[in-house]
């Protein structure tokens, strides 16, 4: 880490207080953050800081744009033609919208997992080898598969079946096969965005203690709208809300506070927050 | 008064007083939508029972493998250049027209979208649909055969036009029909965008395209017009597409057909029966790829 | 979990190489280079039509140049005397095509109608496989169809016919002639080829009609005719006009079976039971002893051909494109 970052020193929205927690490596330093869908100010002035093996929430009501926040992240965002993002994301300092940087190479290292499971119309085998054999992986494919599916606590459920279509998992076991899709890639970071909104909650706590697990390996980003879900599994919590602009009657979301999750919960410093959190709001 | 009443009242009462002319025209209209589809139907069975009553006849094993006669009108030989005529300019066509229609779609789908350009190729495909297959072959016989010469690639050209807004259209709709969720997927592993077109898009719409293709080949394989200026008149086997004119199950339908004698009429209706049993093959295999991939995708 | 790490393939990425960010990628070359490809092929279909256009003219020009405007006004068709006046044939066209309209609109409608409004729900999928099997036959298996076997069986009809009302004012106009191959016959075997376009075309855009909109209907008491009338016609009509105009495209420019039934003969007559031409059958039929300004003015004739296709498929296509949006906003 450069000692430029570490001396962070630009005003915050929501002051961060770590002082509860040791102070890992800091993989994301999120700047300044806005994004524009056309002329539309979707999001603004989000600041905070992504520590390693932490689970990081985002939560708020909907429209607040936690999404769209999280999709910056693996530069996913550029898909859809109007966005426009200003501000910086340094990952280990180096940032991601710099005009040099491939946004595939980005996703390479940050993978994600989505609302709805989307597996390929392909074999479970398939689904996974699809991520290693794009980067031309010349090592053992079977292991590679066996060793994210097992990662994923999926092994046990598809070993006897690699060779069948993936789309005849269950929605618990199709969410899971994302995540080990996105594990073969080798990441850093998994985002995963409202990964179990579609799931039953059996399902649903299956994959809560997969990410537990997964922790100590990688950096997890999560949106999630359920605030329980949030407060279970994650260290850290970003608040978002929407702002309501009074003159075009449209909404943008802002970063309302950004701390420790027992903290949000706890003593959160912003009445905003409270509200959401005691379910007075949204 | 009809205020107060709930609609099914209502109806049950305007039914009990609906003048009878009413219920007399309801009736005519079923009448007319049954019978239309009878109206249909008759000359289908008609013409499908024609070409199995005098085209079966003349199926052999001669029929298939030997040459054309020499003399039109007398009976004897068989329709094996017709038939690898029929085969061979079809797969040449399909050669060059599919593998240009489906990257076109793929523009227009992937790429071009709402754009101006998208839409104005998208609008003159639906056009070049509706170029009468005779202007396609007016157009290969002024830009191939006048310089080359009558050959079957001149056929194989005519029939690739006529296809290749077929299989763009088609292939477009069934790409539209890939859900957007598999190509975030795709992207989210760091996969490029071309590829992902050729590793998770084209794949998942494969069924589709094929059954899609599938009936445009077997369309173009029943065309006449644009090969009767174009491959000229063989009845010998010519197996070269580019040297030598060949011919064609559908332009021997064509040319016995004008003739007074038995024996061609006869071999004209056992080619007619043998291009409908390829036509037919074809569109139903399309119609069972496309229902097996869409079972294998759903379960 | 982290003794597994070090000898299975699935290490996630340390944060050290992140400096390989900034290094240039090739790949993106890649995803230009496909996307130039495929809008090349995608032109393809404009540079054909555009080719297609040019080249025909240019070959068809001597005879354009010869003829003037006379070549669609004037109907003397001489090859020998070098007289080509197209307009016994662009008329043949037109009325073999009207012919084949005005018999398969009902009939296709009617269908139409009876697959997605009357039809048992177990007999509307075999409707449109009778109707797809009716559109995969080949043109040229109706012509062998329609020559030999229709053509002959048809003329004492029309000579019944011209005999019963030849003489009558207005229907001996046209119910008259006693030709097995004739404008008629061609008419029977256009409708028999369209009626499967008209109605797959027509059976789409019915589907588009909202269930509210029937539900309304039948709300107010109306009998089945009547939600027909009231809500399927009046929503689907630009549509059901758009397949009836792409039906006539396809049967102005269908060539073989016409060449086959007509009966090849350019004159003008009203007379739907007397052997005309058409502009497609006299390509196909003259064009293999044909020479210089004699091809041209058959290849000409393929430009009228074309042109005319063209105006008849872009005006149905606009209509149904702004039916499409109607049906979308709405």
């Amino acid at each position: 880490m450069s000692p430029e970052l570490a001396a962070t020193t630009e005003p915050v929205v929501a002051q961060l207080s770590t002082t509860e927690l040791a102070e890992p490596t800091v993989v994301f330093d999120v700047r300044e953050l806005d994004v524009y869908y056309g002329e539309f100010r979707a999001v603004r002035d989000v600041n905070l800081q992504v520590h390693q093996h932490e689970i990081t929430a985002f939560i708020g009501p909907s429209g607040c744009g936690k999404s769209t926040v999280l999709r910056c992240f693996d530069r996913m965002n550029d898909l859809i033609e109007s966005a426009r993002v200003e501000g910086k994301i340094l990952y280990h300092g180096v940032d991601l919208y710099d005009p040099r940087i491939d946004p595939v190479e980005v996703r390479k290292r940050i993978g994600m997992v989505f609302q709805k499971p989307n597996p390929f119309p392909k074999s479970i085998y398939d689904n996974i080898a699809f991520g290693p054999r794009l980067s031309g992986n010349k090592g053992n494919l079977d292991d590679i598969v066996e060793q994210a599916l097992r990662r994923a606590a999926l092994w046990d459920e598809v070993k006897d079946r690699l060779k069948k279509s993936a789309m005849g998992l269950s929605g618990g076991q199709q969410q899971r096969l994302c995540i080990a899709r996105a594990i073969a890639v080798e990441p850093e970071v998994i985002l995963m965005d409202e990964p179990c909104s579609a799931l039953d909650p059996i399902a649903t706590a299956r994959i809560e203690d997969l990410m537990q697990e997964l922790k100590s390996d990688y950096t997890i980003l999560i949106v999630t709208h359920n605030m329980q879900q949030a407060a279970r599994v994650s260290d850290r919590t970003a608040f978002f809300t929407t702002e309501v602009n009074s003159e075009s009657d449209t909404r943008t979301g802002v970063l309302v506070e950004f701390d420790s999750t027992d903290k949000i919960f706890s003593a959160p410093s912003d009445e905003r927050t409270e509200n959401y959190v005691t379910g007075r709001f949204g | 008064m009809t205020d107060l009443l709930s609609p099914d009242v209502e109806r049950l009462l305007l039914d009990a007083t609906t003048s009878r002319s009413r219920r007399v025209k309801n009736r005519l209209a079923s009448i007319w939508m049954v019978g239309a589809l009878l109206v249909a139907l008759v000359p289908l069975t008609l013409v499908i029972g024609y070409v199995l009553f005098k085209g079966l006849g003349q199926l052999s094993l001669a029929w298939f493998t030997e040459d054309l006669p020499t003399i039109t009108r007398k009976a004897g030989g068989g329709m094996g250049p017709a038939i690898v005529g029929t085969l061979l300019i079809t797969f040449v066509a399909a050669l060059m027209a599919v593998p240009l229609g489906i990257l076109g779609a793929i523009y227009l789908h992937e790429y071009g979208g709402k754009g101006r350009t998208a839409r104005l190729i998208r609008f003159m495909a639906d056009v070049m649909t509706g170029v009468p297959s005779i202007v396609m072959g007016l157009f290969v016989y002024t830009v191939w055969t006048l310089t080359f010469g009558l050959n079957g690639f001149g056929g194989s050209l005519a029939l690739g036009c006529l296809m290749l807004p077929i299989i763009i259209r088609t292939t477009e709709e069934m790409l539209r029909l890939v859900p957007d969720e598999l190509r975030q997927a795709s992207y989210a592993l760091g996969n490029r965008k071309w590829r992902t077109i050729l590793t998770v898009v084209l794949p998942a719409a494969f069924g589709g395209i094929t059954s899609g293709v599938m009936i445009a080949i077997a369309r173009a394989a029943g065309e006449t017009a644009p090969l009767v200026f174009t491959i000229g008149a063989a009845r010998n086997l010519n197996l070269n597409i580019f040297q030598g004119p060949m011919t064609a199950l559908s332009v021997q339908i064509f040319g016995n057909a004008q003739t007074p004698f038995e024996a061609a009429q006869a071999r004209a209706w056992g080619a007619a029966l043998t291009l409908v049993g390829i036509v037919f093959a074809m569109t139903i295999l399309a119609r069972v790829v496309s229902s097996r991939v869409a079972r294998r995708h759903s379960a | 979990m982290t003794l597994l790490l070090q000898d299975d393939g699935v290490a996630p990425h340390g944060g050290g190489d992140v400096s390989s960010l900034l290094e240039p990628t090739s790949g993106r070359r890649g995803d230009s280079a496909f996307k130039a490809v495929a809008l090349i092929a995608g032109l393809a279909v404009l540079a054909i039509l555009g080719l297609i256009a040019y080249s025909t003219t240019k070959e068809a020009w001597p005879a354009f140049k010869q003829e003037g405007f006379g070549f669609i006004t004037s109907s003397t068709w001489i090859p020998a005397e070098n007289k080509f006046g197209a307009l016994a044939f662009i008329y043949g066209t037109v009325l073999s095509s009207l012919i084949a309209l005005v018999l398969a609109v009902p009939v296709s409608l009617g269908i139409a109608l009876y697959a997605n409004e009357a039809a048992p729900r177990r007999l509307r999928k075999p409707v449109v496989y009778v109707m797809d099997l009716l559109a995969a036959i080949p043109s040229v298996v109706y012509g062998l169809w329609g020559i030999i076997v229709l053509a002959p069986a048809i003329q004492p009809v029309y000579k019944a016919i011209s005999g019963a009302v030849g003489d009558i004012p207005v229907l001996g106009w046209f119910f008259n002639g006693e030709s097995g191959r004739s404008y008629m016959t061609a008419g029977i075997i256009l409708a028999i080829m369209i009626t499967p376009i008209i109605t797959s075309l027509s059976r789409e855009v019915i589907a588009t009609v909202p269930s509210a909109q029937r539900e309304a209907a039948y709300g107010m008491g109306a009998t089945r005719w009547e939600m027909i009338r009231a809500a399927v016609l009046p929503w689907s009509r630009g549509g059901i006009v758009g397949s009836v105009m792409l039906g006539l495209g396809r049967a102005m420019g269908e060539t073989i079976a016409v060449a086959l039934v007509i009966g090849s003969q350019a004159k003008i007559t009203t007379h739907l039971f007397d052997a005309g031409d058409s502009m497609a059958a006299v390509i196909v039929n003259q064009f293999g002893e044909a020479s210089g300004t004699h091809r041209a003015a058959l290849i000409g004739l393929g430009v009228v051909l074309f042109g005319v296709t063209i105006i008849v498929n872009v005006s149905a296509r606009g209509i149904v494109s702004r039916f499409d949006r109607r049906s979308q906003g709405a």
